[in-house]
């Protein structure tokens, strides 16, 4: 057997890998819905709804902690995977939409349009998903190529993503706020690392220029 | 625990006295035909689990079909045993419902510490078939045994101050985990205007598909008030007061903007973050689609005129 380079184990090994744990939600989501494995209880449309959503927000979480990992543990591979998550991220948050407009709503246009503009947690989680379906689409490399710097800075969005998608949650929730709060506490750690990572070189920087360049040299 | 107890209550003063006429016939007749040992019917306990013995149907039933007994039973809202919807009947084991106490206090002429049997022995079960409408926009059909609360709220005499019925639920984080969190100001409370507490419609269950509530369901003794949303149905009840004033409500406590103290289904009233004007009924399909909310859920021609004049959007 060849011996694989690192970048290969990934594509080879780690991907397939990831792409089928990836799908396991959505199976168990399938099974569950025919009585196979387990079952969707009483209200199976709220069930479903609260499943796809978790989801979403597990990825989404996993995604924006993909950066702060590669940096800490100083794995670089651990990159590879930041788009596969992400993108499974909008894909589970489409399902949970879809079975919010379809099974729930019965594509009923006007309450869903109702709940869009008048029911805030329902247009925080429908702006979170306009933006990650705008990620989605351009999540191509050729794409992301074609877009240079705007790529970027689109794909900072993803942050806002991640604030909506919290406080839609906290907003949903009758009255027992402590999932939500788990997440915004994540949120605020993954988040918060950047912001400092952001200020630090320039810490260094200032700190560098408060002493001679010479004197860095030596 | 030293629990004052009131001097045995005579039958004609708690019962109507055709009712308790025509049941001291039966018991004669049971007596006769040798099936009881002594006249003293009434002294038999109301049983703490199983079978609900001479139950009686009611014409203020629905005709529709009940949820199945793993819906009523299985899917809750009762968050002295955890906020997910099947954690109460996972966690509800904890609960003693016997002995089983309930303080009854404020402006009625009998006050005191009441065994529950004595509460429920006097009156005859009637199975009363409901719409439930949850806050949360889903509902069931559940087929409640109980006593019209009204005939509960006679026996203690309320006097003419009592224009409202606070109602308290059991506080015992030993025996309701739900409690060591305070997602809500424990104990629960709810309330009632007197002439909602009296309306025939309002009943206090004991049982459900002909059997003793399970604790899940709010054993032994809770609240159906069908024409409004399901948080003012309050559980495990322990306390009763009258009151001359308002009293104050946990849901309406903990977010007055979104729950109020009246609470009736109201599809044209929007809670603030979503929309009451549809439901899900629990046991549908997956495919199954949303049904209309009926006004007061359904029983406006029995419960409208108690508002007349209410302003029901401000008064929510």
């Amino acid at each position: 057997m060849q011996r694989w380079s690192t970048l290969e184990r990934v594509r080879r090994i780690g991907k397939p890998l990831v792409f089928t744990a990836g799908l396991l939600p959505l199976a168990w989501a399938v099974l569950a819905a025919f009585g196979i494995a387990g079952n969707l209880g009483a209200n199976p449309i709220e069930r479903l709804m609260d499943h796809f959503g978790n989801w979403s927000l597990y990825l989404l979480m996993g995604a924006l902690a993909v950066t702060p990992v590669r940096k800490l543990s100083g794995l670089v591979w651990i990159g590879q995977f930041r788009r596969m998550i992400g993108l499974f991220a909008a894909f589970y948050v489409t399902l949970h939409l879809a079975v919010y407009a379809v099974l729930d709503q019965g594509l009923a246009l006007q309450p869903i349009i109702e709940d869009v503009f008048e029911r805030p947690f329902i247009t925080l989680g429908f702006i979170a998903w306009c933006i990650l379906l705008a990620l989605s689409l351009t999540s191509f490399m050729a794409i992301r190529r074609r877009m240079g710097k705007r790529w970027q800075q689109l794909h900072y969005g993803v942050y806002a993503v991640g604030v909506l998608a919290v406080w839609h949650f906290w907003w949903q929730v009758k009255k027992d706020v402590t999932e939500p709060l788990l997440f915004a506490v994540l949120l605020a750690a993954l988040l918060g690392l950047r912001l400092y990572w952001a200020r630090a070189p320039r810490i260094k920087r200032r700190a560098a220029q408060a002493t001679p360049p010479n004197a860095l040299s030596q | 625990m030293l629990i004052k107890q009131p001097s045995d209550i005579p039958s004609s003063e708690i019962t109507p006295e055709s009712i308790y006429v025509s049941r001291r016939s039966i018991i004669a007749g049971l007596t006769a035909s040798a099936l009881l040992p002594s006249a003293n019917a009434s002294a038999a306990a109301v049983p703490s689990a199983g079978t609900l013995a001479d139950v009686e149907k009611s014409p203020l039933s629905t005709d529709e079909a009940p949820n199945s007994w793993d819906d009523v039973t299985g899917y809750n809202n009762f968050y002295e045993f955890g906020t997910g919807k099947t954690d109460p009947a996972r966690n509800a084991g904890t609960l003693q419902t016997r002995p089983w106490t309930v303080e009854i206090s404020g402006e009625a002429e009998r006050t005191g510490t009441f065994d529950l049997d004595d509460i429920v022995k006097p009156h005859t079960l009637e199975e009363r078939i409901y719409r439930l409408r949850c806050v949360e926009a889903w509902s069931m059909v559940v087929p409640w045994v109980g006593i019209p609360l009204g005939a509960i709220l006679a026996q203690f005499k309320p006097n003419s101050r009592a224009k409202y019925v606070a109602f308290e639920t059991l506080y015992d984080p030993e025996q309701m985990p739900g409690q060591r969190q305070r997602v809500l100001p424990w104990p629960y409370r709810e309330g009632l205007t007197i002439a909602e507490a009296m309306h025939p419609l309002t009943i206090m269950a004991v049982g459900v598909y002909g059997k003793v509530l399970p604790n899940q369901n709010g054993a032994p003794m809770r609240l159906v008030v069908p024409w409004k949303y399901g948080f003012k149905s309050i559980k495990s009840i322990v306390g009763i007061r009258f009151s001359e004033t308002q009293p104050s409500t946990s849901w309406n406590d903990a977010a007055p903007r979104e729950y109020g103290f009246y609470a009736n289904v109201n599809p044209k009233v929007s809670h603030p973050r979503w929309s009451q004007a549809r439901e899900r009924r629990i046991g549908g399909s997956l495919f199954a689609s949303k049904q209309p909310t009926q006004m007061f859920n359904g029983y406006a021609d029995q419960v409208a005129s108690l508002y007349d004049g209410l302003d029901l959007a401000r008064n929510f």
